[in-house]
């Protein structure tokens, strides 16, 4: 236990690198502005005084040293610039957001398991059936299908054609007041309400981008997981197992399924990172409140501070994910730590 | 040659699939190259009084709010869709496979210091990171080539650090090494030429990603400007009109995306099948 | 005593659906099986000996279906059976052993619970006794430390302790046959022997029925009753293994029986005539003048050693934790030297691990010595950094042959371009004329024939890809040739043709030869003096004769007494030895 504790260890220690650079990064993007970055930050209203307010607070007429030691010293007090388009700073402005994109993003994914767990292992269990034909098609189309296209074609479908989605607007319905904010996903806090009417309607308004965007990680994660089992399943050790007489669900649970899912799990930190891009597409489409749609109105309005907030702060989310994720296969599998 | 030949027609007929894709690309890359002198209209030439027009026999695809013809401007856009991520894909792959056979090869700091860079752009969200880059350095086309370009190195580098590690080792490149090749005599005459398959094959699927990637970027406003024709661009300007009904507007330019992304798919599965058969999925 | 036979295949032929159209893996097998009786199946690659044992237990590939013909176990038929029959009987009353015993287990599942999982299955241990069943087990297949390896991971475990996992896992619901699929491959030759024991005394215990399938003709007379060969899918012959050595019927048996190398055997035994005819008569090198007079020395190794770093652990890095006497450097080689006179062949001899191929590595100047020097022909060329020996002109002086024709062959390449490369590299000829006959003419020396060149190595069988290897390296006339196991993963046919080809070269070019193995019959056809190594460090050196005959070191007595072997036809007394 204690080699785990070390080799979890490590993990956290490799991740530290990896916010440096996503740092570094950040700062580099917030001076590759063609111009001077004083004048871009300080916004279309701004005369000479507040330009060169600006211009001190950044410290942009500093070594490039002291400018970057200023933006993480800043970076640390949460001090992250302020927007210009609402007025109020990007720290507040990310965190009032987040829990609605977070929402959308968990929800989604889970659906997107759910679904591509079971096909991926039918499709490699049982070759050249229907379900196996069903998995590469939609694993070749899904991952085909522009994100946006698919939002807006099912919006098409099922709220103009049918009529049976309610109107593509946002989280909830006019009609309907958003709960008491405690966790602030809208679902879990109208249940903790006791109010079963949000509850639905907050899952009307979520069915369709949550399609939309669990369509998209569907694909890869069921490719992965047929190809993980095919690959699992064609191993000696499964050969083994079957010559000495393992029931079929003993060979398919305990030994093909447990050692593909670790290549899956490792594909669900990339998905993840091709999710919080879709999200922005997804939140366009669906006017959804999250950070992505704020991200959206800041590159229309030109307002930097908000969108590198917007892009730092979902790098460090991703860090964060695949952390996770590479501590759970760390647990999982006893092999971790070997090539070290 | 004859070999190859006889090989490509077996898998042709094996997997009528491929020769979809094959024929498929034929048909995108031509209207590609002749869309302009293709169209029946000019993608750009607006007339309000005929706008909003379903599809019919004179407009195939309708027309959208400005009395422009969908079906021009879905050509026209099939040039700029595939010259943007051609440009990106090549981009990336040049110096992603520079950069990744360098580190497979030799190693060490060369290794980690490419592993670090690499590393860096990947714990970003990519799209989200072109979004930064072309915030950054300014909203024009040419940046979201770049933009695409950069954050794509990666994914090349990698695939190229894999394949030349793996041959690194092989008997035929200590073969090559008595027989009195230096190291890169040995990277260009012995390694490169095996790992150029498989790395057409990654390019093929590439392609797919890089014409999604810079659609969406247009989708959100980046680089592409109306009136230009372009596919994300033009389901942008036409989501505004679906919920009122009039669906051609960003069906047509999203099918006509849709169909892009796919053939180069298949086209990398049958690559694929092509080059190395042991990998089939 | 006329027994119904346990195991009966009769007729059985089994076909296989390819890419390529339908293949017949195995036409008309027909042998029988008594209970408690060992049967060995012999036979090289491609003989089907594989597939005829996977038809008994019903694992066929989904590709493979039998055709014609039935086998049946102890009157339960087997082909045609149904699965849930089939699962019923795998484990419990047929077991199976494979090859690469790593692989063959799940490695994220603890040894132990493998083996509890088959008891379970067949309802020998309920859920509370079925760890100390499996601990059990893993003390009956000698696993020291039984309860502590309960939870061990087969990356922990060596090569030989996965399969004795494996045999544990086999056994431990006692049936009453076991099929062994080459058990011993990829073990080192004295694990082979503790492997191969392990299983004839608990075989013999408990009176079980053995199917043995192995190339090696030694290892079957020292382990089987009786011999079934196979070549290209069909029985060829049948014998107790006393008839068959004394009396081979069939001509491939013969063949078979004369190829495999054996302590009485000698070059010239191993493949009688046919390759004879198609070498041309060559004048003789220059180098070849100089051996009869006086021998200088052609290499010198002077106290080489070499030391890899070994991987840091955390353990090593924290001041608290750090065993002062945990090495940071592993001694690969550990102060060897040795010479080699010109003309002669030193065979280099020792298990995985002992430094012979980094030996041979430093040798041929492909990698340098931590210390140490090389001296070849005069020259110290050690004082050359490895990455620089390319443009040396001793390059082309010394040249090696590997031990994986396939792999030392690029795959884009014809087999002409890889016999040209070293023309062109090293000799920097430029006109195609003359390089095609250049190669033509080494084509035609080393028995490779001429309309073969234009092939790639994937069209190519694995003795012809070994001699395009030879070929390449004998192309710029070096006076050193190493060796690193050229021979082992070729069939013994094959491996009797190159051998004499090689001893056939070495004569007429004069070459110095180093010659690298872990198996000591081959070494003494081809090698006047042998070096044995263990560890990094020389035990024993000598005259091969002397060395093979009247061992010194307790080492190399293990290793001799290791190898499988059986007498020759004649010699008065046809049983195994070994």
């Amino acid at each position: 236990m204690s080699n785990k504790l070390i080799q979890i260890g490590r993990r956290l220690a490799q991740a530290l690198p990896s916010v440096f650079g996503v740092i570094v990064i950040s700062f580099v993007l917030t001076r590759a502005l063609p111009g001077d970055p004083a004048v871009y930050f300080a916004g279309d209203m701004a005369d000479k005084d507040s330009i060169e307010q600006v211009r001190q607070s950044l410290g942009l007429d500093k070594s490039w040293a002291e400018q970057f030691t200023i933006y993480v010293r800043n970076l640390i007090n949460g001090d992250w610039g302020t927007s210009l388009s609402t007025g109020r700073s990007v720290t507040e402005e990310l965190l009032t957001r987040l829990p609605a994109s977070l929402e959308l993003t968990l929800i989604a994914l889970g659906l997107a398991i759910l679904a591509a767990l079971p096909l991926g292992v039918l499709a490699a269990t049982r070759p050249n059936s229907w379900v196996d034909h069903l998995c590469r098609v939609m694993v070749t189309a899904g991952v085909s299908l522009p994100t946006f296209f698919t939002g807006l074609f099912l919006v098409y479908i099922f709220y103009y054609f049918l009529g049976w989605s309610p109107s593509p607007l946002g989280r909830l319905s006019i009609v309907y007041l958003s709960p008491p904010h405690v966790t602030g996903f809208y679902t879990i806090d109208s249940l903790l309400a006791g109010d079963q009417e949000t509850f639905v309607a907050s899952i009307a308004q979520l069915i369709l981008p949550a399609a939309t965007l669990g369509l998209f990680a569907l694909a890869p994660i069921a490719r992965m997981t047929r190809a993980a089992m095919l690959g699992a399943l064609a191993s000696d050790f499964i050969r083994t197992a079957r010559a000495n007489g393992l029931s079929n669900r003993v060979v398919l649970v305990t030994y093909a399924f447990r050692n593909a899912a670790l290549p899956v799990l490792t594909t669900l930190g990339m998905v993840f990172s091709f999710l919080l891009g879709a999200n922005v597409l997804v939140e366009k489409v669906f006017s959804w409140p999250g950070i992505g749609s704020f991200a959206i109105q800041a590159l229309v309005a030109s307002d930097y501070a908000a969108v590198q907030g917007f892009v730092l702060a979902m790098a460090l989310l991703f860090v964060c994910v695949n952390l996770f994720i590479d501590v759970l296969l760390t647990m999982v599998d006893p092999r971790v730590g070997l090539d070290e | 040659m004859e070999r190859h030949l006889k090989h490509f027609c077996y898998v042709m007929g094996e997997n009528p699939v491929t020769v979809f894709a094959f024929s498929l690309f034929a048909l995108i890359v031509f209207f590609a190259l002749f869309g302009p002198w293709i169209a029946p209209y000019d993608p750009l030439a607006t007339n309000v009084a005929n706008a909003l027009q379903s599809p019919s026999w004179h407009h195939l695809f309708g027309t959208d709010q400005l009395g422009r013809d969908v079906f021009s401007r879905v050509i026209a856009a099939t040039r700029l869709d595939l010259g943007i991520a051609t440009s990106a894909v090549a981009l990336s792959f040049l110096f992603g496979c520079a950069l990744g056979c360098s580190a497979g090869f030799w190693g060490g700091w060369i290794d980690r210091l490419i592993g670090r860079f690499s590393d860096t752009i990947m714990a970003f969200p990519l799209f989200v990171l072109a979004m930064g880059i072309v915030a950054a350095m300014g909203n024009t086309v040419e940046n979201i080539i770049y933009a695409t370009a950069i954050i794509n190195l990666p994914f090349y580098a990698r695939v190229a650090r894999a394949e030349t590690s793996v041959r690194r080792q092989a008997g035929y490149v200590h073969a090559a090494r008595l027989c009195g090749s230096g190291n890169i005599r040995i990277l260009a005459t012995q390694i490169f030429p095996n790992i150029l398959p498989p790395m057409m094959v990654q390019v093929s699927l590439n392609m797919g990603w890089a014409i999604l990637n810079a659609a969406g970027l247009s989708f959100i406003g980046l680089g592409v400007r109306p009136p230009d024709a372009e596919w994300g661009i033009m389901v942008a300007e036409g989501a505004n009109y679906i919920i009122s009904g009039e669906w051609w507007l960003a069906i047509f330019p999203g099918l006509a995306l849709m169909l892009a992304v796919f053939c180069f798919n298949l086209l990398g599965d049958g690559l694929r099948d092509l080059v190395d058969p042991q990998r089939r999925t | 005593m006329n027994p119904a036979p346990f195991l009966d295949i009769k007729q059985l032929s089994v076909e296989f659906q390819t890419r390529n159209g339908v293949i017949r893996a195995i036409e008309d097998v027909t042998l029988q099986l008594a209970k408690g009786e060992v049967l060995g199946i012999v036979g090289e690659s491609g003989s089907g000996k594989s597939v005829t044992a996977y038809s008994v237990i019903g694992l066929l590939d989904n590709a493979g279906s039998p055709v014609s013909g039935s086998a049946t176990f102890d009157g339960i038929p087997v082909t045609g059976a149904s699965e849930s029959t089939l699962r019923d009987l795998r484990g419990r009353e047929i077991s199976m052993i494979f090859q690469n015993p790593r692989a063959a287990l799940n490695p994220i599942r603890p040894v132990g619970l493998q083996i509890q999982d088959v008891l379970l299955r067949h309802g020998l241990a309920a859920p509370q006794t079925a760890k100390a069943k499996a601990i059990e087990m893993l003390g009956k297949v000698k696993i020291v430390n039984p309860e502590r390896r309960f939870g061990s991971y087969p990356y922990e475990l060596s090569g030989g302790m996965c399969q004795r996992v494996g045999i544990a896992i086999a056994l431990s619901c006692d049936p009453r046959l076991l099929i062994a699929d080459e058990p011993t491959t990829g073990l080192d030759v004295t694990t082979q022997k503790a492997t191969m024991d392990l299983i004839r005394a608990l075989t013999e215990e408990r009176h079980m029925a053995v199917v043995l399938i192995t190339h090696d003709l030694g290892m079957a007379a020292k382990y089987c009753d009786r011999v079934v060969v196979m070549e290209k899918g069909r029985v060829v012959e049948t014998a107790r293994i006393e008839a068959l050595f004394s009396d081979p019927q069939h001509s491939y048996t013969k063949k078979l029986i004369a190829a495999s190398p054996g302590p009485c055997s000698t070059l010239a035994e191993l493949a009688p005539g046919d390759e004879a005819r198609s070498f041309s008569s060559v004048a003789p090198s220059s180098h070849s003048e100089e051996t009869a007079v006086g021998r200088k020395n052609v290499l010198e190794v002077v106290s080489l050693v070499k030391e890899f770093p070994l991987p840091r652990t955390i353990g090593s890095l924290l001041p608290w934790t750090r065993n002062s006497e945990e090495a940071s450097t592993f001694r690969a080689v550990d102060d060897i030297s040795f010479e080699l006179k010109r003309g002669e062949s030193l065979g280099l001899v020792g298990e995985s691990g002992c430094g012979k191929s980094t030996t041979s590595t430093i040798i041929t100047r492909l990698m340098d010595p931590t210390s140490g020097d090389v001296i070849f022909d005069g020259q110290n060329i050690t004082t050359y950094p490895a990455e620089t020996f390319a443009q040396r002109p001793e390059r082309q002086k010394i040249q090696m042959v590997f031990q994986d024709p396939t792999d030392c062959l690029n795959p884009r390449y014809s087999a002409h371009d890889c016999i040209a490369e070293p023309l062109k590299r090293l000799r920097g000829l430029r006109n195609r004329s003359e390089i095609r006959s250049k190669v033509e003419t080494l084509a035609k020396r080393v028995g490779l024939p001429v309309d073969l060149l234009d092939r790639f190595p994937h069209q190519l069988s694995g003795g012809q890809k070994a001699r395009v290897g030879i070929a390449r390296a004998i192309a710029v006339d070096p006076l050193l040739l190493v060796l690193d196991e050229p021979t082992s993963a070729l069939d013994v046919s094959v491996q009797a043709v190159v051998l004499q080809l090689l001893d056939r070269l070495k004569r007429e070019f004069g070459m110095s030869y180093i010659f690298v193995s872990h198996d000591l019959n081959v070494v003494r056809l081809l090698c006047e003096r042998v070096i044995v190594m263990d560890r990094g460090r020389i035990v024993e050196s000598g005259l091969a004769e002397d060395v093979f005959r009247r061992p010194s070191d307790p080492y190399t007595q293990r290793l001799i007494e290791a190898i499988p072997h059986f007498e020759p036809i004649g010699s008065g007394r046809p049983e195994a030895e070994g």
